[in-house]
């Protein structure tokens, strides 16, 4: 055999161009400016938050600097199973929402691919929640489901549900519209049934996408506060972490103590969606 | 899973039949009437235009579209309502269909492994071996080149050893020097390994250096079908002739002839066919021969029963190709008519403006079945404008 002729002249190499430096900087200039001022300088300043003491005078909202790091100890022990709960609904959402998002995402990104008009009112169909206030429509929940129902755990991972379906589909829509279908054909043509192929092939082709999807529910989901408060779908034993930072916040005015718990909140869903990235193999997506 | 696609590898190529095939869609007949023997073991092209029916045909044999009428057999068995994983039948792919996510060996194993034949990962380095690849096996296909990949979808093809392979234009996407030696590398595979291959192709030169059969196929039939040097020799057909090569057609009456010969009388003079190397025997009638054939006098050549003469006729183009001098000569009464002559001297031996004669033995005239010729004596151009001519007639 004679193959050597077109053999081993495959090195695509990757050379980015080099740039100049100040073109460069002058086009990140706006979004370093942006993050400096939205991201970093309020990070600080919860951070140094979270660190301080009581003044002596003792006034409720009255608080001086310090390095009161006990306040994270505390923090913990007084709402770790509001924490370990926020991350039970949410997770539970996540899982009941994928169910629910990938069979809708591939109904419209694979079955109906060759019907662009259809494809198009169910996208919109998925989206059109979003022209109606995210307070009204949990509201509106809180009329249609049976007052029983209403303050359960049930209850809140409904919403959470209900609520972030369209973060959930769009993504995964976008990766199984983007699937090969002759990839689809291939796994048939190579003795694979159609279980098969969607395990083998489908599936992981579209993992970039239900990662995305379950991630831009998930993140949100845990910090959220108005489907779990007592004003919309939840009751006295829902409360998670976000209804908890917020009645710190506003109503008892323990700033140290609210800063403290959202610090704890970035770093464990940091940890959490970090693991899950790695271990689903979607490192490209960080 | 059916037995033959379970556990084992086919042990000799099948013969594949289509029996009065017919595949419609919505809104057009890809294929109107099809019956089809491929003996097992041989190399066989299906070629035509784009919209002939031809990838579809293939399509159906792997099991990717259902007949609409019509069965399917595979080594005598009707395999026409089985799934396509449960055909003993492998395609290459046109677009290669390589899975991005998987490494070259694991593309290559993916057959293997779902039949569960012992030793994938061993046999699928074999079979990379064979296409002389197995130093990218851990790479993904978005490393290779795109001759590469076509290697790779060939080996991940052939490494299952179906009873029958498909082809679909499987070097379209590659330049010619790559071309000519995939096409070499395939035929040696094709007969190392004893397979059947069903290979479809819009290039008649692939098809012709490569296929033991050649069919042409057009508007959803087959046009003709034989040996390549058969098809070329004796076309029988106006597409068939200018499909496959090129050639000069004349539309001529019919005016007597013997128990061996057809005589015809035409504006530009006399032509004589055999009449074993005639479809039709009477009224008007189109015969042609290939440019060839043909050759140039400077006087008229004195009459010989052996040969057709035409002229005479004035040189409007001369192009040197190095091998040989193509001529274009225009005369009255039969257009344009194209001669390939052989440099077998130095240069070429007339010059444009010049009056010429032309001649061809009557034996190497060939008389078409189609009524008549529209436009007079077609002289195909070459190929890509030949094709789209023809593509858009299929439409």
């Amino acid at each position: 055999m004679a193959f050597t002729a077109f053999s081993g002249n495959a090195k695509a190499v990757e050379q980015a161009p080099k740039k100049r430096g100040w073109i460069a900087l002058v086009l990140l200039a706006p979004g370093i400016a942006y993050m400096l001022l939205f991201f970093v300088a309020p990070f600080f300043q919860l951070a140094l938050t979270s660190l301080q003491a009581p003044a002596e005078s003792g006034g409720i909202g009255q608080y001086v600097a310090a390095a009161q790091f006990s306040n994270y100890w505390v923090a913990l022990q007084e709402y770790w199973p509001h924490l370990l709960r926020s991350f039970i609904y949410s997770l539970s959402a996540t899982i009941i929402g994928l169910l629910i998002s990938y069979p809708l995402a591939y109904l419209i990104g694979v079955k109906v691919r060759h019907r662009p008009m259809l494809q198009g009112i169910l996208l919109i169909l998925v989206v059109a929640p979003f022209f109606i206030s995210f307070l009204l429509r949990t509201l509106a929940w809180k009329a249609i489901l049976p007052s029983e129902f209403i303050g359960t755990h049930f209850s809140v991972i409904f919403g959470l549900v209900y609520n972030f379906i369209p973060f959930m589909v769009l993504p995964m829509f976008a990766s199984l519209q983007a699937l090969d279908l002759r990839l689809v054909e291939a796994g048939s043509d190579l003795y694979a049934s159609p279980a098969t192929v969607f395990r083998k092939v489908t599936l992981p082709l579209s993992m970039p996408g239900i990662v995305s999807g379950t991630l831009l529910s998930f993140i949100p989901m845990s910090g959220d506060y108005v489907n779990a408060s007592r004003e919309f779908l939840g009751g006295t034993g829902t409360a998670m972490i976000g209804n908890v930072i917020e009645s710190n916040f506003l109503q008892t005015q323990n700033y140290p103590m609210a800063a403290a718990l959202s610090i704890i909140l970035m770093a464990i869903i940091l940890i959490i969606v970090a693991t899950y990235v790695r271990k689903s193999g979607a490192e490209d997506l960080l | 899973m059916a037995k033959a696609a379970h556990g084992s590898f086919a042990e000799a190529g099948a013969d594949l039949e289509l029996v009065g095939i017919q595949k419609r869609f919505p809104g057009f007949t890809a294929i109107e009437h099809l019956d089809l023997t491929i003996p097992a073991g041989s190399f066989f092209a299906l070629l035509g235009p784009s919209g002939c029916g031809k990838t579809t045909t293939l399509r159906l044999v792997a099991g990717l579209e259902d007949p609409t009428e019509g069965k399917i057999l595979l080594g005598g068995t009707d395999v026409t309502a089985l799934k396509p994983h449960k055909r003993p039948v492998n395609t290459v792919f046109q677009s290669y269909a390589l899975f991005p996510h998987m490494t070259i060996l694991e593309n290559v194993a993916f057959g293997l492994r779902r039949r569960a034949i012992g030793d994938p990962v061993g046999k699928a380095h074999e079979a990379l071996q064979l296409v002389e690849l197995d130093h990218v096996a851990d790479r993904k296909p978005a490393q290779l080149s795109g001759g590469q990949q076509q290697r790779v979808a060939l080996a991940r093809a052939v490494v299952n050893r179906p009873a029958l392979l498909l082809l679909d234009e499987p070097l379209g996407a590659l330049d010619l020097k790559l071309r000519r030696q995939m096409q070499f590398e395939l035929k040696q595979i094709q007969q190392e390994v004893g397979l059947t291959f069903l290979h479809v192709t819009h290039d008649q030169e692939e098809a012709m250096t490569m296929a033991d059969t050649v069919a042409v196929m057009n508007k959803g039939r087959i046009e003709q079908m034989g040996a390549p040097e058969e098809l070329y020799e004796l076309p029988k057909t106006v597409f068939v002739a200018n499909f496959l090569g090129q050639s000069n057609l004349f539309t001529v009456d019919v005016d007597g002839g013997t128990d061996q010969v057809i005589h015809t009388i035409s504006p530009s003079g006399k032509i004589s066919v055999p009449r074993r190397r005639s479809e039709r025997d009477s009224g008007t009638i189109t015969v042609g021969v290939r440019p060839e054939k043909l050759r140039l006098h400077a006087s008229a050549p004195v009459d010989d029963a052996s040969i057709n003469v035409i002229g005479p006729g004035r040189i409007t183009d001369v192009s040197f190709i190095g091998v040989s001098t193509q001529y274009a000569v225009e005369v009255p009464g039969a257009g344009t008519v194209q001669v390939f002559s052989q440099n077998v001297e130095a240069g070429p031996a007339a010059k444009l403006g010049d009056e010429v004669w032309l001649s061809w033995f009557i034996e190497h005239t060939f008389g078409l079945a189609d009524d008549h010729l529209e436009t007079g004596a077609i002289t195909a151009d070459f190929s890509t404008q030949a094709i789209a001519t023809q593509a858009g007639l299929a439409e």
